[in-house]
């Protein structure tokens, strides 16, 4: 194969993998492509609030389940002078505050931030009785009772085709204030909920049903009582009703805190007991909220990256990884155009200090610089120095320069160019020392060309590498240097004219 | 491809045409030239002058005599040792580039050394040019670097109509032993009398079938006469042209470059001398000779093995033959 196919093949292979981890972390765990994206977190808040006796008390609240369009980002509990722990019963978490003297008004606060994410809310396979319990209409209770529920379900059986249509006609029915079946039911069993009501009636019909306990996700909602959904088995599946409309399926910011029928809050010790719920909404950087879930899921991807590292550590990475867009500048200026500078890549480490010190000010440090480390070095070249001694000289001197600059500076109050401690000092004594070769060699006019094409190019990359979005890409998608790789590799094939040889061989064209 | 006016291409012309004329670009001879024909181990060569020199020993080419080589830092005793007895000489890196820390020496002046442009040093700067080289100032990367003492070559006086207060020299670009193009470079005032085309000296396109000039620029521009000296290009002719050809070819041997350019010089009792060797050879031959390269050497690129396998006489015939240049016009 020959250097060029495998120059494509390779750049193409380390483009793909570079898009499509890119791709992965965008789709798959959320990073934002965009800079400033926002994502909605929610934070719910469950007070638990009983009166104790004075005895030993002992709190016990069922947490959320999992649920996979909403991703929990963190929780805290918190609760003064108790002992706290979560325990794991019958397939659901529990946490369970105690302890051995209280009295008087308790307060235990558990809270969570989620975030929604698109998909289904709730995975099927679940391991939940669908036993029927057939409630007992004793003798007692009114035949007329009797007859309006088997009237109510007989009406909906007609009505539908299978388990889902007869539930949803059959709520429908439940809600229908005209409906005179309905309104007895609800006459009699005045003290219960209409959830509570419906699992009575579905269970009359001998479908297996439970309810789901959970909160509509609205900003600003405080002392909210939990809502209820409504659960059926329709023989393959379980589905998910909004009781009073009679739909299938989860409305669409519904966080559900409870699946099945079992006690929300379980307290011992106190009286009075309650659950209120309040929720709220923060906008949060959407990178903040991918980094939270992925650090909680121990994403391999995110995990053994620079995100690892402590943050100053990612802060000084935020600046290494801008090397290598600085570095596809110089390339493109040098192969496509043809600018001259001095020292390769010296423009790039020019650029990096421009963004601490900000760019005029960087600039005048850096033509200040210059123009009195040349003017020193050209005393020095007249005291017969060896080259490594004379060049630590100017390393000296351009220390002493810099000291000199940032003192006089910060007594004149510009803060700025305190930042001068940024610029490379032995690239710059090395630049002092080549432009003063090419400056006997070759005449000032040539300092000025080499020295304004380095300023140039360090000025594009400077201006490159400070674009929010090649900032955020770089530090939030380290893998597109593999793109980048494989796309100077490419460029390296270029064997095109350059934009400065379209001036230079001008004359040939006639 | 849409003609745009001139004032829109901002001086620039269209890479198509520069294509059709078979003009060599800088990445595309990095690519196709250099990096193709060009084995990396055999750079040392041709990148320190020593090595050419003793490599050209071996094959018999001739070059300017070396008069003393230091390998260390030398003492200050030991420069004047050398120096001392001397009238006119070069001191140069042997690993210098572009013509870097070249410093020329004509004659004395007392105790004084005498520049070409009339400019004296003394002593002392010889000493400290002579370890700024020995530091790597003025060699690629830094390298410490070795000082050869040349002696100055007898220039013939040929040129001397052509050339203002510097050396002429002549530069052949051979590719896979095939010379194809030449070029004289004539110093000018306006260079301060170096040889280098951007910073102001003639380039001039040698025909290589006669050694007759066939086109001249300055700075880009077309010239016929040499702008000090008033010399029309025209009856420029290089005496003992087949020599030079035929040496420049036969660096190919001794270099083992496919892609080599040749600076060659005129003794006026020695007759052609090999100055240097390039395995990087610049472009602006294309302009001196108002001819692209690349049609050339895609032309030698298209022969069979047994063209490339002719020996340096045939091989000088077949391009003094094949690459002969348009009459000036």
């Amino acid at each position: 194969m020959s250097p060029r196919a495998q120059v494509y093949i390779l750049a193409a292979l380390l483009a793909l993998m570079g898009a499509g981890l890119t791709i992965y972390k965008n789709v798959e765990l959320g990073f934002p492509l965009l800079p400033g994206e926002y994502r909605t977190v929610w934070t719910i808040e469950a007070k638990v609030r009983f009166n104790a006796d004075g005895g030993p008390a002992k709190a016990a609240l069922t947490l959320p389940r999992e649920q996979r369009n909403m991703e929990v980002l963190g929780e805290t509990f918190s609760s003064s002078g108790y002992g706290f722990n979560i325990i794991s019963e019958d397939d659901e978490y529990r946490a369970v505050w105690a302890k051995r003297q209280a009295s008087g008004v308790q307060s235990l606060f558990y809270q969570l931030d989620v975030h929604q994410t698109p998909g289904a809310a709730l995975e099927q396979p679940l391991d939940l009785s669908t036993e029927v319990v057939k409630p007992l209409l004793r003798a007692r209770e009114q035949e007329a009772v009797r007859q309006a529920i088997y009237s109510l379900v007989e009406t909906a059986r007609e009505r539908s085709s299978d388990t889902r249509t007869f539930t949803s006609e059959l709520l429908t029915a439940l809600t229908d204030s005209r409906n005179q079946d309905r309104n007895l039911i609800f006459g009699y069993y005045k003290d219960r909920s209409f959830v509570d009501t419906a699992l009575l009636v579905l269970a009359a019909a001998d479908i297996p049903a439970h309810r789901i306990r959970g909160l509509y996700l609205e900003d600003d909602r405080r002392r909210l009582d939990p809502e209820d959904l409504l659960e059926i088995y329709d023989g393959k599946r379980w589905v998910v009703f909004e009781p009073t409309s009679g739909s299938p399926g989860v409305p669409k910011n519904f966080f559900i805190w409870q699946r099945g029928g079992k006690s929300l809050l379980d307290v011992e010790g106190g009286r009075n007991s309650g659950v209120t719920f309040s929720v709220i909404s923060n906008d949060v950087p959407a990178r903040d909220v991918a980094m939270l879930s992925t650090s909680q899921e121990k994403e391999a991807l995110v995990d053994f990256s620079i995100y690892s590292l402590p943050i100053e550590q990612q802060s000084i990475f935020k600046l290494i990884l801008l090397v290598p867009v600085g570095a596809l500048v110089v390339v493109l200026l040098r192969v496509f155009v043809g600018l001259r500078t001095s020292g390769t890549f010296m423009p790039v480490l020019l650029a990096i200090a421009f963004i601490e010190t900000q760019l005029f000010t960087g600039l005048a440090i850096f033509v200040l610089i210059l123009i009195l480390g040349l003017w020193i070095r050209f005393y020095l070249s007249r005291l017969n120095l060896l080259l490594v001694a004379r060049i630590a000289a100017v390393v000296v001197t351009v220390v002493i320069l810099m000291g000199a600059i940032s003192v006089v500076s910060y007594k004149l109050g510009i803060e700025q160019a305190l930042t001068v401690t940024f610029f490379p000092m032995i690239i710059l004594a090395w630049t002092i020392e080549r432009m003063s070769i090419v400056w006997e060699e070759d005449g000032p006019y040539e300092v000025v060309v080499q020295s304004g094409g380095s300023l140039l190019v360090a000025v594009i990359a400077w201006w490159v590498m400070t674009n929010r979005y090649i900032e955020h890409w770089t530090f939030n998608f380290p893998e597109l240097l593999l793109v980048l790789l494989g796309f100077i590799m490419i460029i390296g094939n270029y064997t095109g004219y350059r934009l400065g040889e379209l001036a230079r061989f001008r004359q040939l064209v006639r | 491809m849409i003609q745009l006016p001139s004032f829109f291409r901002g001086g620039l012309v269209s890479p198509f045409a520069l294509r059709k004329l078979g003009v060599l670009g800088m990445n595309a001879r990095n690519v196709h030239y250099i990096a193709r024909y060009n084995d990396r181990d055999k750079y040392p060569i041709v990148d320190d002058k020593l090595n050419t020199k003793r490599q050209a020993k071996r094959y018999r080419i001739p070059v300017p005599e070396l008069i003393a080589a230091f390998e260390t830092q030398p003492s200050r005793t030991r420069v004047e040792e050398v120096i001392g007895p001397l009238e006119k000489f070069v001191i140069k890196p042997a690993r210098g580039s572009g013509g870097k820390g070249i410093l020329v020496i004509v004659g004395r002046d007392g105790e004084d050394y005498v520049k070409p442009s009339g400019n004296k040093v003394t002593a002392l700067d010889i000493q400290r040019h002579v370890s700024n080289i020995h530091s790597g100032l003025y060699s690629l990367g830094g390298k410490p670097d070795r000082v050869m003492i040349e002696a100055l070559v007898d220039f013939d006086p040929v040129f001397d109509k052509y050339s203002f207060e510097g050396v002429p020299d002549i530069r052949v670009i051979v590719f896979r032993g095939y010379p194809v193009m030449a070029m004289l470079r004539c110093s000018t005032h306006d260079s301060d009398g170096k040889a280098n085309l951007h910073q102001g000296a003639v380039g001039v396109g040698v025909d290589l079938a006669t050694g007759k000039a066939s086109h001249a620029v300055q700075r880009g521009i077309r010239v016929d006469i040499h702008p000090d000296t008033q010399m029309p290009f025209s009856d420029l002719e290089v005496p003992d042209w087949g020599d030079l050809v035929r040496l420049a070819a036969s660096c190919y041997e001794m270099t083992g470059l496919g892609y080599l350019g040749c600076d060659i010089v005129l003794d006026r009792k020695r007759g052609p001398l090999l100055l240097e060797a390039n395995a990087r050879p610049g472009l602006a031959i294309q302009i001196a000779n108002g001819v692209g390269l690349r049609t050339r050497l895609e032309h030698i690129e298209g022969m069979d093995l047994e063209q490339l396998e002719k020996n340096v006489e045939e091989r000088v015939a077949y391009s003094m033959d094949y690459f002969s240049a348009p009459t000036l016009d």
